[in-house]
């Protein structure tokens, strides 16, 4: 056999490419505006960010899975009326049980997404159009359209967030650990690797015992979770709760995910390569007010990008099998 | 100890009202190789499945070294000791060849999966077979041969004690079917039960020690390789002595009607020139991969070529192409068989863009006559109809537009004897009445049978050419395959 | 083309159109007023508009989530002509060479890029509606010429407004050409296998390059309805119709998995549509409460059948 080299995964490359061009944009905002770079903005950068990167690795394994998740920002803006709701009626109870509600429920309502795709086999975009739209008007029933505002949070409620350690708050903290967990959960555990499996190639996953469509239901579900907690974050985050919160965000966190690297076709997609994505639409949407572009630009930003991404990914499949080609 | 490691008793199976396996038995010796002979639609697939676990029967029974056993799943299967080298390439493309061989039994350490010892094991199993690729390559980057390898290499990782092959040499050259075949008699030697499903008899009297046949869902008949003959074997499988399967008739070649120059497709195939005249049967012969798909795709016009000509003579509708997956690219399954013929004539049928159903009808209605197509009617769909059934529907909607050059891929796989008999009639009445004839087949009797002339392909290149009178098994398998 | 269950399918959705009448009136003394049902009309024509080439879209086996995106944007496109000074004329040009454009942008994706539908649309969406915001920000467009108004306020003859008899007229016109010509036929067989019908033939990629712009100019039209009806422009113009558009069209017996599906059915499920959100609204029942009826319907939708073909 060959002597031992370095050779670097397909994934650790691609990484690695998209660590760089991050890299570059950030040197690039920093050269035009050295104060980017100061810690104090550094922190608020992430804490900015944090949000957009538990729900886009909860996107991500949805992706893997070939789903994909449109109610995510209608789960994430439901449970956040909940927790809120909640925490008006119980201020005293803390926020672990908050944690525990948002968690649940949003499992819940990813778990529903999740037996429509696997029992029925419905198109996920179709399940999740409807969901999206389910969840949303259901805030609306439950708050009856009123708005819940920071005189009646609690000040446990809003603390969390904000609560500063070694400079970052702890919703970064939180954001680092979740995507720290991601990242070992992603290469270590077994259910992890069948999704890879059952995204890559479905009928062979079958012929090895394991059922794509379970894959997408336990996805669906860690992914409502996630949705459901960042709920709860939001809205202690931004101090208020009402319908409309977050409305189209789902379209931010699916940009980060393609951008990312996550192949919409399933199978392909790392932890760290989302993180990134989630920093490359951080740092720009963060600058464009330095660069004098109002913020309504965000959105036509997100869509240029995930078309980028989307075009560059359907050049890379075009994976023929050679026969003329000498073989590896 | 059983002297038998897996045997199975009347085994029934059926799928809606289609009855797949009627009484089906086997028996697999320790340390032998059995090979299992049958048409397509003869039940070896299901049987395949119902031994992986991924089937369950209707009836009947299986014992596992004298044991009964079910196998309810993959898992069970595996449990068991039983591998299956598909037919089909499933691999995943997206992990490495390391996962590929434990996926779903990754070896795991305190709950983790454990990566080095995956990494161990991979490596050490391939180095068994020679393998000219390691564990961490992307599985995405192998050849068909090297993943056939890694199937095997699959099966292997769990000690498998009951091989299972199913048609493995499709697309292996040569030299890589002799690696496979020391593969085989190594496992068997070690003591395996080795069951080896193949269509080609110089492989079965070479590698095989029993044989086991099936027909229609029946086993028909079983025993030693060494007792019997291939034309036994044949009208076993077939039912009936072997006669006269393919009716050539004598044509005169005329004009020239397809003249190709030096074409090429970049990665695919390689400075193919080709003159066919009316009247004339070119067969085209070679492996899985040799790149004829690829020339009848782009001289249908689905691809480009990179560089050289195509002349078609006019007159004629140009070219069509009756293509190798008929359920896939062949028929609009869903579709009734009037719909079908009429998709490609559509420009005929409804010239200012009005369809009528009456024309369609009638059309359809003559072609189910001249072809002989066993249908309720034109109106009935097409996924109703048996596989031959589906062929002469693919073909009549080409042979209703007249095209000068009539391409066949692999016209009668998997198709019963009655059906191919037919196929090939109309393939011949066609060259008669003037058309010409591409037909890529891998069955060498039939490009024995049919052709007037046989191009050999062989990674993307014509190696030989033969006239009717030169071309034999021998040189056109010689031709074929890396000498 | 399964004859028998569309048939059924249809049928069902009348049986539905009826009950609801029948609920509606006997809810209220109004509804049965030619003037009330005339205004129930405006409620789904621009919406239903678009769903016909989006219906043939479907049938083609591909999606277009960004057509609401795109009545943005030309509504926008137009609000600037009008502020220029454009006149009624070339306002409707604009938009509807806008929706064209952008239509034309979905299908080289799809066609060119090798883009999945599903994702391109979902690029798209998010490009052309953030073009809206990046453009207007949170400004409103007001200022349109008087004979401009026709369009989406004026009525063809009698109760029968403009918007309705263009819908009438199209879904004739869309009816015909799907059913009963041969690129109808054509669109059919790409939906039901688009490999067989390359293998016959067919440019399939042509087809679905213009249906992608079909929809993106018939979604211009709806624009120039909706924004002559409403006399306004802003970036949030339309949102979520995609959701009730696309449900108009499976609905109405559209396979969302392609090769199946009638205009009748389309024309039917809007007519529902329409009645039922329209008598909600007599009911006072708010917007957001809609669109719960709205993704319970979809769901239900092809749920059922799901669950009727697992026995």
């Amino acid at each position: 056999m060959s002597a031992p080299r370095i050779r670097l995964s397909d994934n650790t490359r691609r990484d690695l490419g998209f660590a760089a061009l991050t890299a570059a944009l950030f040197l690039a905002v920093t050269f035009a505006f050295p104060g980017f770079a100061a810690p104090r903005n550094l922190a608020g950068l992430l804490d900015d960010t944090a949000i957009l990167i538990m729900l886009a690795l909860g996107q991500m394994l949805v992706i893997l899975g070939r789903g994909i998740d449109l109610s995510i920002a209608a789960n994430l803006a439901l449970c956040g009326m909940l927790a809120a709701l909640f925490n008006r009626a119980f201020p005293e109870a803390g926020i672990v049980p908050v944690f525990v509600l948002t968690l649940v429920a949003g499992g819940l309502l990813g778990a529903c997404n999740g037996l429509l795709v696997w029992k029925l086999r419905l198109p996920p975009i179709v399940v999740t159009l409807g969901t999206m739209s389910i969840y949303r008007g259901a805030i609306y029933l439950l708050s009856r359209g009123a708005w819940v505002n920071e005189n009646e949070m609690s000040r446990d409620f809003l603390a969390f967030p904000r609560a500063e350690f070694l400079g970052l708050s702890m919703l970064s903290w939180l954001s680092l650990a979740v995507a720290a967990a991601f990242v070992v959960a992603l290469q270590r555990t077994r259910a992890a690797r069948d999704l890879y499996a059952a995204g890559g190639n479905p009928e062979a996953a079958n012929y090895s015992g394991i059922d794509p469509g379970r894959m997408q239901f336990l996805a669906y579900t860690v992914c409502g979770a996630i949705a459901g907690v960042c709920g709860y974050l939001w809205v202690a985050r931004f101090a208020v709760a009402y319908t409309d919160i977050a409305l189209g965000f789902e379209l931010s966190v699916i940009a980060a995910c393609l951008i990312g690297g996550v192949a919409i076709a399933g199978g392909i997609g790392t932890a760290v390569g989302v993180v990134l994505g989630c920093l490359f639409i951080g740092i720009i949407r963060s600058s464009l007010p330095l660069v004098g572009i109002s913020a309504f630009w965000q959105m036509f930003i997100n869509g240029a990008v995930i078309l980028v991404a989307v075009l560059l990914s359907a050049r890379q499949r075009e994976f023929k099998r050679t026969i003329l080609e000498a073989r590896t | 100890m059983h002297p038998s490691l897996l045997t199975l008793t009347d085994i029934r199976k059926s799928f809606g009202g289609v009855r797949a396996l009627a009484h089906a038995s086997l028996d697999l010796p320790r340390g032998a190789v059995t090979a299992l002979i049958g048409e397509n639609g003869a039940g070896k697939s299901t049987l395949v499945k119902i031994l992986s676990g991924v089937y369950q029967p209707d009836a009947g029974e299986i014992r596992f070294d004298g044991q009964a056993v079910r196998i309810a799943n993959p898992q069970a299967a595996r449990a068991l000791g039983i591998g299956v080298v598909h037919q089909e390439c499933l691999a995943f493309d997206n992990l490495s060849v390391a996962e590929n061989l434990f996926v779903n039994a990754q070896p795991s350490a305190r709950g983790l999966v454990d990566w080095r010892a995956m990494r161990t094991q991979a490596t050490a199993v391939l180095r068994d077979l020679d393998a000219d690729f390691d564990a961490d390559m992307p599985a995405g980057r192998l050849s068909i041969a090297q993943k056939h390898v890694m199937q095997i290499a699959r099966a292997l990782t769990h000690e498998s004690r009951v091989l299972i092959f199913d048609e493995p040499t499709a697309s292996l050259s040569q030299r890589e079917c002799a690696e496979l075949f020391r593969i085989v008699r190594k496992l068997r030697d070690a003591g395996c039960a080795l069951l080896f499903i193949s269509h080609k008899f110089d492989e079965i009297f070479e590698l095989a020690d029993r044989y086991a046949v099936f027909r229609d869902g029946v086993s028909v008949s079983a025993g030693g390789v060494s007792e019997v003959t291939s034309d036994e074997l044949i009208s076993l499988m077939v039912g009936r002595p072997v006669g006269q399967l393919f009716p050539k008739l004598q044509v005169e070649p005329g004009v020239e009607l397809l003249r190709v120059e030096n074409l090429s497709r970049a990665g695919e195939f390689e400075d193919v020139s080709i003159s066919l005249r009316a009247g004339e049967i070119l067969g085209v012969y070679g492996l899985v991969g040799a790149g004829r798909t690829e020339l009848a795709q782009v001289l249908f016009g689905i691809n480009a070529a990179s560089s050289g000509t195509i002349t078609v003579a006019a007159g004629r509708a140009g070219v069509a192409l009756v293509p190798e997956d008929r359920q896939g690219q062949g028929a609009v399954l869903p579709f009734s068989l009037a719909a079908n013929i009429a998709l490609p004539n559509l420009a005929t049928l409804a010239p200012r863009g009005w369809c009528s159903a009456a024309r369609e009808s009638q059309l359809a209605r003559k072609w189910i006559d001249r072809l002989g197509i066993k249908a309720q009617g034109p109106d009935q769909p097409v996924h109703h109809l048996s596989g031959g059934n589906q062929q002469k529907v693919v073909i009549a909607k080409w042979l209703a537009r007249n095209p000068g050059v009539l391409i066949l891929d692999e016209p009668t796989k998997g198709i019963d004897v009655g059906a191919k008999a037919a196929v090939h009639a109309v393939t011949s009445e066609f060259a008669r009445a003037g058309g010409a004839v591409l037909m890529i087949s891998s069955d060498l009797p039939e490009i024995l049978g049919m052709s007037d002339r046989v191009l050999v392909m062989r990674r993307g290149r014509v190696r030989g050419q033969f006239t009717r009178a030169q071309a034999t098994s021998e040189s056109l398998l010689r031709a074929a395959s890396d000498a | 083309m399964k004859a028998a269950s569309l048939l059924r399918w249809e049928s069902m959705l009348a049986l539905v159109l009826v009950f609801a009448f029948v609920f509606f009136s006997a809810y209220s003394p109004y509804f049965l007023n030619v003037d009330t049902l005339s205004d129930a009309t405006f409620n789904f024509t621009e919406r239903a508009i678009v769903a016909l080439p989006l219906a043939l879209l479907i049938i083609a086996g591909e999606i277009d989530i960004s057509v609401a995106a795109i009545i943005a944007l030309s509504s926008v496109a137009m609000g600037l002509g009008s502020a220029n000074g454009v006149g009624t004329a070339g306002l409707i040009g604009i938009g509807l060479g806008t929706g064209l454009l952008a239509g034309c942008i979905n299908g080289a994706l799809v066609t060119i890029g090798r883009v999945p539908s599903i994702v391109a649309t979902i690029g798209t969406m998010t490009l052309f509606r953030g073009a809206a915001y990046a453009v207007l920000g949170d400004r409103v467009l007001k200022d349109y010429p008087e004979s401009f108004a026709v369009f989406g306020q004026g009525y063809l003859v009698g109760p029968i407004s403009i918007e309705l008899a263009l819908f009438i007229l199209f879904a004739i016109l869309f009816g015909v050409f799907l059913h009963r010509t041969r690129w109808g036929r054509v669109i059919f067989a790409v939906g039901a296998n688009p490999v067989a019908s390359r293998y016959s033939g067919i440019a399939v990629n042509r087809y679905r390059f213009a249906l992608f712009a079909l929809t993106g100019l018939f979604s211009g039209l709806a624009a120039v309805l909706l924004t002559s009806r409403l006399g306004s422009t802003r970036p949030s113009i339309a949102q979520g119709w995609e959701l009730e558009i696309i449900s108009m069209v499976i609905l109405g017996g559209v396979s969302v998995w392609g090769g199946k599906g009638s205009i009748v059915g389309v024309v039917l499920a809007a007519l529902v549509f329409g009645l039922v959100t329209f008598g909600l609204g007599l009911m006072n029942i708010p917007g957001i409460v809609l669109s719960i009826f709205t993704g319970l319907l979809l769901i239900l939708v092809v749920a059922v059948p799901a669950l009727v073909n697992r026995r």
